[in-house]
């Protein structure tokens, strides 16, 4: 019976009793969310033109953020450090085409997938050579990104506002929307698409499959510094930033694979989940730390359910 | 014929560094670095590892070593994993490896059983099983100069002169693997005696750049005192959202993983205030110190930066040598060896003697508090003080704080039964 007043009763009245802590949940559940559906796109890209889950999503974010941070150490104005690591993100792009697609075109999806491990390994020797493996300071401010926040008082209580919370949520949001519309409504996003159902035929009809890639590598790096960067101001720029990337995963399940529309609904029902689960469920009841596997439960019941998530392409295959 | 003849260069090759890696000269000393400069947790791991080897290579260059005896430093990168610490050790403890200095819970817990096994000593500096403070039970392991048991006490005790702890909550966020939970135990007894209650906040290694649910938590559960057992990047993401949500920084109190220069600079002006213990000195402000600069670091034959010589894990690395050294030598007095065994290095960690003209006589005044090394007790009942965080450096603010060994003492000896009474075959020492 107390079981089930924790589960079904408590809850509710402490949502209604702290008004401002549930609105200070549904925020951080939806910056969270914004920032978990941006990391997700960098892999949906790239499995919509080749077909890959890129393992090395996670360390392009770490990657991104210290060639940024450590180009700007050199004495490189902020912005110029900016465009330089862009620059740094197309060069991975096109190398990784070059040396790592080209030769293993239409491998098996194993064969892509380890690739990718293989890059991974890569640019986490390449980055501890080049940047040291001590964390370094994200450059918030130098960037132009906001410091601070702002109060809102609900009921004798009040909820924090962090201005690079808001600033990481509108970014995200749009760099979200930009890239959606760039791949939906353009020359290339149609190319894009086509790729993805079938290399060859792709390739029948004159569409360079070799120019599609570096595009899509080069987006997923673009939304991988973007990552990092907003990441790395609520923390630091460490090697421990990778495994963030893992709460990609359930988002993934959750929403597709292919499914951008489906990354950023993905990314919110986890955020919001698992922020709202942990406060009024996790604590009571197991004593906290849920976040760490709460989306893959989310995950597992969506694979057994829903293996296709809620906007993936059902497979039907003819036998 | 050309590739039987690229192979056979590269078996000889392979076969000369073997020679080199396992034979060392009858007038060294081998002393493995477990370190880890890559993964996670390489801003701590690399400046420990480099303050460790350049004290002993200070040695060597100032002095000629410890008693004639040239100290050789075999680096191993154990990434802070437990199975690479396991095979580096595996790989060097035939180089007549001296001590481990495993500088991570998880390795030290591999390594503890087999210490007996190949009579090498682990010294897990102020880390690791904290019932191997028991040196009747735990005869290979040391753990000076302070448990996490021992540390979280003289936290406890500083709360309570800082207006009394009597009645408040004290929050407690820990990584969520063994290293965190490990004073979990001693609050529970401690929370009635002491008449304090607390509550717990583990954070995952996946979420420690991800805390605003555990800090949403924080908020609704309005403790008076934060106390963290954090490490790596999860001390800085820590700091912003204690100052994200507005917790007194000063009412928060870092263990001494939780307070190096690496996790607050990332942090600067918004961690102004916030606190963390610690047992070794902060600076270069010390004659061995200026000796590292001038023998090892100005000569070029550090990998530290120079700034970083003197910062909190820089610093600790070397006083873990300091220990080192100190038994090496104890070891060599006791026996009349010049080069002495792993067995004889027990013997050494049981008797080296760091009291107050010690440590000025080896130009460490004030640096750390003596340490009191027998056969009964290997923790030393060490002191810490607490550093507090300027906004871009560390400053000592309190004097040293004994733990409450009374108290922490007879739970230790529980745990070390509980230990040993698991194991089969375990040997004990007895301490007269």
């Amino acid at each position: 019976m107390e079981l089930l007043k924790q589960i079904f009763i408590e809850p509710f009245e402490t949502m209604y009793a702290l008004p401002d802590l549930l609105l200070q949940t549904l925020w951080e559940g939806f910056v969270s969310g914004t920032l978990y559906s941006l990391i997700a796109l960098g892999f949906v890209l790239i499995f919509k033109a080749s077909g890959v889950f890129n393992f090395a999503q996670g360390i392009m974010v770490v990657f991104a953020a210290l060639c940024l941070v450590g180009i700007h150490a050199l004495g490189v104005p902020a912005y110029l450090a900016l465009i330089l690591t862009l620059g740094v993100m197309a060069l991975l792009a096109m190398s990784v085409v070059q040396f790592v697609m080209k030769p293993l075109v239409n491998q098996p999806d194993i064969i892509l997938f380890m690739s990718t491990i293989g890059i991974t390994f890569i640019l986490i020797a390449g980055g501890q050579i080049i940047f040291g493996g001590e964390p370094k300071a994200m450059i918030t401010e130098e960037l132009g990104l906001p410091t601070g926040s702002s109060v809102l008082e609900v009921s004798g209580g009040i909820v924090i506002f962090q201005h690079i919370d808001i600033a990481a949520a509108i970014i995200a949001a749009i760099l979200i929307a930009g890239l959606a519309l760039f791949f939906n409504k353009t020359k290339i996003g149609r190319a894009l698409r086509a790729v993805a159902d079938d290399h060859q035929a792709a390739l029948s009809v004159g569409i360079s499959l070799e120019q599609i890639w570096v595009v899509v590598w080069f987006a997923a790096g673009v939304v991988a510094l973007t990552a990092g960067i907003l990441w790395a101001a609520k923390s630091d720029v460490s090697f421990a930033l990778q495994v963030i990337a893992l709460k990609a995963l359930p988002v993934l399940v959750l929403g597709g694979f292919t499914s951008i529309p489906g990354a950023i609904i993905g990314g919110l029902i986890i955020g919001f989940g698992e922020k709202l689960f942990d406060l009024y469920w996790g604590v009571p009841l197991l004593g906290g730390g849920t976040e760490s596997w709460f989306a893959f439960i989310i995950a597992l019941l969506f694979l057994l359910y829903r293996p296709e998530g809620l906007f993936g392409e059902k497979l039907i295959e003819r036998i | 014929m050309l590739k039987k003849l690229i192979l056979g260069a590269a078996a000889i090759a392979v076969a000369s560094t073997v020679q080199v890696t396992t034979s060392y000269a009858e007038d060294t000393l081998y002393i493995p670095s477990l370190s880890y400069r890559t993964g996670p947790f390489a801003g701590a791991g690399t400046p420990i590892a480099n303050g460790f080897a350049d004290y002993f290579n200070m040695l060597n260059a100032r002095d000629g070593g410890i008693g004639g005896a040239k100290l050789v430093v075999g680096e191993c990168e154990t990434a802070y994993n437990a199975q690479k610490g396991v095979e580096c050790y595996e790989a060097t403890k035939g180089n007549g490896a001296l001590a481990y200095n495993p500088y991570s819970t998880g390795i030290t817990l591999q390594l503890i059983p087999k210490a007996p096994v190949d009579k090498i000593p682990v010294l897990s500096m102020g880390y690791g099983l904290s019932a191997a403070a028991v040196g009747e039970k735990f005869p290979w392991t040391f753990n000076y100069p302070a448990s996490y048991w021992s540390q979280m006490s003289s936290i406890l005790q500083y709360i309570d002169s800082q207006g009394g702890i009597k009645g408040k909550k004290i929050g407690f966020i820990y990584l969520d693997v063994g290293y965190g939970k490990e004073p979990i135990p001693l609050l529970d007894k401690l929370a009635p005696e002491m008449g304090f209650e607390w509550v717990g906040f583990p954070v995952g290694v996946k979420e420690m750049q991800n805390q605003s649910a555990t800090w949403l938590n924080v908020r609704k559960e309005r403790p008076d005192w934060m106390v963290a057992w954090s490490f790596g990047a999860m001390t800085p993401t820590a700091v912003k959202e204690a100052a994200k949500i507005r917790f007194p920084m000063d009412k928060f109190i870092g263990n001494w993983w939780s307070g190096a220069h690496a996790d607050l600079e990332p942090v600067g002006e918004a961690g102004k205030g916030y606190k963390a213990a610690n047992f070794s000195g902060v600076g270069t402000d010390f004659p061995a110190l200026q000796d590292v600069i001038k023998h090892v670091v100005d000569a070029g034959n550090s990998q530290a930066a120079k700034d970083d010589i003197g910062k909190v894990n820089y610093n600790r690395g070397l006083f873990n040598a300091v220990i080192m050294a100190e038994a090496i030598a104890a070891a060599q007095k006791a026996t009349g060896k010049v080069k002495i065994t792993g067995e004889d290095m027990r013997l050494g960690l049981e008797t080296f003697v760091l009291d107050e003209a010690r440590l000025k006589e080896i130009g460490l005044e004030g640096f750390t508090a003596p340490i009191k090394a027998s056969c009964k007790d290997h923790e030393g009942a060490g002191s810490i003080f607490i550093q507090q965080w300027d906004g871009s450096d560390w400053k000592r603010t309190s004097d040293l704080i004994a733990p409450m060994t009374d108290v922490v003492r007879p739970l230790l000896e529980e745990a070390a039964e509980k230990y040993v009474g698991e194991q089969t075959g375990w040997k004990t020492q007895s301490c007269g």
